[in-house]
């Protein structure tokens, strides 16, 4: 079939970028939007200009690497379903199909359809994982996992890192990626120990890069990986418990140490009104 | 043909692997009391470079960090958790013995011996068997779901090529699982300010001064910024070679280029033409599927695999008659049966193919059935193992496996060769380690299903974080070299002026015109099955494709920027150089081994022939001399605790 394509072009990051036009005459109905972009570029390089830049790697829906919006839907037009697996069947003859860059202020573009994620790993770089040294391990099976349980936990780890979700919500929220990792780590007895710490360092991480969850729903169409919902709502659970046992446990502690270093270096007056012991002043 | 290939390489002294000698079962354990250690509060004293950030690279950065050690890594991904080891579906193997199938690390490393075909060192093996143990207690501990039996044991099931249920998985998705575990590890330490992770940049050259490796020169793929990094170490976990073949089951932008350099300058290349076929993938339906998708190995746990008895049957495979199928693996190969290795599944399959039985639209596919799996253990069995692939299937071909079979075919996979390393992991450049598929070891001639997880974890988390220090603690005291050393600004200007010869050929053809040639050419001439004749043409048409790729390539747009193609160009040149010793490596190696089948040497039942008295050998090739020509080195093999015996999957 032949398709009108759309392509968002921009050369670097500070290109303002535009639309450019092109067609494509022999599009097969198996083909995936890749594919339709691999094609397109072949086309382009034989005219000598450039190809269009785009993210992607195993093809097989599972690496997390592409992305891109079809017709203003993050991936395309199937959903639960990656670029990479999108076929050209929703699309017929004559049809023009507008590809752009995820987009999201979360995801600054680099150049063309590419552009960076690197937020999603600051949010697991601040807790996303199980603290155990290499070689600390004890015998796995001392530590039994419910069937149902460990299948729910794989559910929620199902998630391939693409992004999706952030590009589909009207706020730039990543509460299901953080909170599908949460739910994996809280729901398995591995993640127990951390397990205040690790939501409370995450979803402070979260805030600072992408925006606030709105409960819109608009990401969980958009997950390639199945995600669920309810991931949102056990991400608040998880806080709430979090800041909760914080207030309980941590922080009264945490202030009498601080406390107590004050008062070998300087008198409490002479020092940061956050820093002042409760009810200190 | 021996005439010829003299002419077309040379052969030199044989090389040793420094396997310590003793009992397997203590060798490890005795030679890590011989590995020096480094003091800790000396450890950040050294630098360490990482390259790759699968399963090997984020473990060894990730261990080696907590070590202590100042570890930066590096990723052309825009993200670590992106590296293919992600891809691997079916399993990874641990002689855990949770089953009474008498099971053992014994056991095992027998198998991955056997399953080699008597190509791969017996220490390594061993060592890779005694530590499966500890990788699945490591990967629990870092919260993997595995799956689980009832009572709440971590379950595993059986995978080809072995009579032992040692396979652990999650779900279908077990690459992926470890994956993140590792690249989570990873971020621990990125979180904590200890590493450095660069992404988007790419490693293109490694800088070796003095005989020791000492850097690498890297791109920034956003920028275009060459720079270089020096260290007192480099690991290299950067992948297979698959690629090669273009339509492969890799990912995309898997390549051989880190490891393609750093042989040219200097380090010995084994067994370049152990290439695995895997015999669960789809069958290429038209010219534009990107890729070869692969279908896990387990499906032929419950799969049976046949064609129509008669060549050229149309007939819709439900309308075919049970006696009119011919069911050739469990017949071949009674006791494996379905479950048989791969190479040998493979090639059956080819023969198959060959002798115009082949199914579907291109006549290019086996069944495989799952009709008789599915009535005797019901739907939803069926589908809590294999759900996910069954919805993989179902996306790419519109066809459904619930109601008829699948088709499957062999696909290039995972290459056994790869850098050639000592018993503690490095190359033959001192300084230069390199774990997971791209190096040779652990596997032979073919690696047995669900080891590549395995070995590339073990090298990662239990093996480089113990040898690399034995090699760092000799320099305390040393600085990494300066950036303005001549050795690195040579590098550096080597780098620069290949770039700029990639984008001033000014020719007519993108790089992938050359990719997709160089992999038909591989696929006919470096196949599941190869001749002397085959071969010799194979090389020549790979040099004449090479020289033209030179003449003709076109790279548009300039390197100060993020492109695309001029990464695919570099890429592809050095599969070009790449291919050739392949074939060379199989038209030298005068044997069947493995997944290394020449024509000329099988039975007459049409098995694999070794030739044990010449060939029971690793090559490890040694780049061009002055008269050009590869040299072919050899490193003996010796078999004291499994005898050398003819692989029989009957």
């Amino acid at each position: 079939m032949r398709l009108q394509l759309e392509v968002w072009r921009q050369d670097h990051a500070n290109d303002p970028g535009r639309f450019e036009r092109y067609q494509v005459d022999e599009a097969g109905a198996e083909m995936s939007v890749l594919e339709l972009l691999d094609m397109l570029n072949a086309q382009l390089v034989d005219e000598g200009r450039e190809p269009v830049a785009f993210d992607h790697d195993c093809r097989e829906g599972i690496c997390g690497s592409c992305g891109v919006m079809v017709e203003g839907r993050p991936h395309g037009p199937v959903d639960y379903t990656p670029s990479c697996l999108q076929r050209l069947r929703s699309f017929s003859d004559g049809d023009t199909v507008r590809i752009e860059p995820f987009r999201s202020e979360a995801f600054p573009v680099l150049r063309d359809l590419v552009v960076d994620r690197s937020g999603l790993d600051r949010i697991i770089a601040s807790g996303g994982y199980v603290s155990t040294p290499t070689n600390a391990a004890t015998e796995a099976l001392t530590m039994p996992v419910n069937r149902n349980e460990a299948d729910q936990a794989m559910d929620f780890a199902a998630c391939i890192g693409c992004g999706a979700c952030v590009a589909a919500c009207p706020n730039a929220a990543a509460q299901l990626f953080t909170g599908a990792k949460v739910a994996h780590m809280a729901s398995l007895p591995q993640g127990q120990v951390e397990r205040a710490e690790r939501v409370r360092a995450m979803v402070d991480t979260m805030e600072t890069d992408f925006g606030s969850c709105t409960n819109m729903g608009e990401c969980e169409p958009a997950c390639p990986a199945d995600i669920p919902l309810r991931v949102i709502a056990e991400l608040n659970r998880e806080y709430r418990k979090a800041l909760w046992q914080h207030r309980r446990t941590e922080e009264p502690d945490r202030r009498g140490i601080r406390w107590l270093s004050r008062l070998r270096t300087g008198p409490w007056w002479q020092s940061d009104p956050d820093e002042r012991p409760p009810g200190g002043g | 043909m021996i005439a010829d290939l003299d002419q077309r390489r040379a052969v030199g002294p044989e090389i040793h692997g420094a396997a310590p000698t003793g009992d397997l079962a203590e060798l490890w354990e005795q030679h890590q009391l011989d590995l020096k250690l480094v003091n800790p509060p000396n450890r950040r004293k050294f630098k360490v470079i990482v390259v790759g950030t699968g399963l090997a690279g984020a473990g060894a950065a990730a261990t080696l960090s907590e070590l202590g050690y100042q570890v930066e890594a590096f990723t052309f991904h825009d993200a670590p958790r992106r590296a293919h080891s992600v891809a691997a579906q079916g399993g990874i193997n641990a002689a855990k013995a949770y089953k009474a199938d008498g099971d053992s690390v014994e056991r095992f490393f027998r198998d991955t011996v056997k399953g080699g075909d008597f190509r791969t060192r017996e220490a390594d093996a061993y060592r890779l068997a005694e530590l499966s143990v500890r990788v699945i207690d490591h990967m629990t501990a870092q919260g993997v779901p595995f799956a689980r039996e009832y009572g709440g044991g971590i379950a595993t099931r059986s995978f080809g090529g072995v009579q032992v249920s040692r396979t652990f998985y999650a779900r279908g998705q077990t690459g992926q699982q470890l994956q993140i575990a590792g690249s989570q590890q990873l971020l621990k330490e990125v979180g904590a300010g200890r590493l450095k992770l660069n992404t988007r940049t790419e490693m293109l050259d490694l800088i070796v001064s003095e005989g020791r490796a000492v850097g690498i020169v890297v791109r920034d793929l956003v920028t275009g910024e060459i720079r270089p990094v020096t260290a007192h170490a480099v690991v290299l976990a950067t992948g297979g070679y698959g690629n090669a073949y273009y339509k492969s089951t890799l990912a995309k932008s898997s390549n051989v280029s880190a490891t393609w350099r750093a042989h040219k300058r200097g380090a010995l290349f084994a067994n370049p033409c152990y290439v695995q076929f895997h015999p669960t993938s789809l069958p290429l339906n038209s010219e534009w599927q990107s890729k070869v998708t692969l279908m896990s190995e387990s499906l032929r746990n419950d799969g049976r695999v046949w064609v129509p008895a008669q060549p050229g049957d149309d007939r819709p495979p439900n309308e075919i008659p049970e006696e009119e199928r011919d069911y050739y693996l469990e017949r071949l190969y009674p006791s494996f049966g379905n479950l048989a290795p791969r190479d040998i599944s493979s090639r059956a399959a080819k023969a198959q193919l060959d002798a115009g039985k082949g199914v579907g639209p291109l006549r290019n596919g086996v069944y495989l059935d799952f009709s008789d799996a599915i009535a005797r253990l019901g739907r939803k069995t069926i589908e809590d193992r294999y759900s996910n692939l069954f919805e993989l299937y179902i996306d790419a071909t519109g066809e459904d496996p619930w109601t008829e079979p699948m088709r499957i075919a062999p696909g290039p996979h995972f290459v056994m060769g790869g850098l050639w390393t000592d018993y503690d992991g490095m190359s033959s450049i001192p300084g230069l380690f390199v774990g997971g598929e791209a190096s040779f070891n652990y596997h032979g001639a073919n690696r047995l299903g669900a080891n590549s997880l395995l070995s590339a974890s073990v090298d990662g988390w239990f093996v480089l974080p113990w040898t690399v220090p034995n090699y760092l603690a000799p320099q305390l005291g040393t600085a990494p070299l300066p950036e303005d050393h001549p050795d690195v600004q040579a590098t550096v200007r080597q780098v620069r002026e290949q770039l700029d010869a990639l984008l001033s050929v000014g020719g007519t053809r993108g790089p992938d015109y050359f990719h997709k040639e160089l992999g038909e050419l591989l696929w006919d001439h470096v196949g599941v099955e190869r001749n002397a004749h085959s071969l010799a043409k194979g090389a020549d048409a790979i040099r004449d494709l090479r020289e033209e790729f030179w003449r003709d390539v076109r790279v548009v747009g300039h390197g100060q920027q993020l492109n695309q193609e001029l990464e695919r160009a570099g890429r592809v040149a050095d599969f070009l150089e790449q291919a050739e010793l392949m074939a060379l490596d199989a038209l030298d190696r005068e044997e069947s081994a493995g997944a290394h089948f020449r024509t000329e040497h099988q039975t007459e039942e049409g098995e694999a022939r070794r030739d044990d008295e010449n060939w029971a050998n690793t090559s490890a090739w040694a780049p061009p001399g002055p008269d050009g020509r590869p040299v072919r080195r050899s490193e003996p093999l010796t078999f004291e605790r499994v005898p050398l015996a003819t692989r029989s999957y009957k």
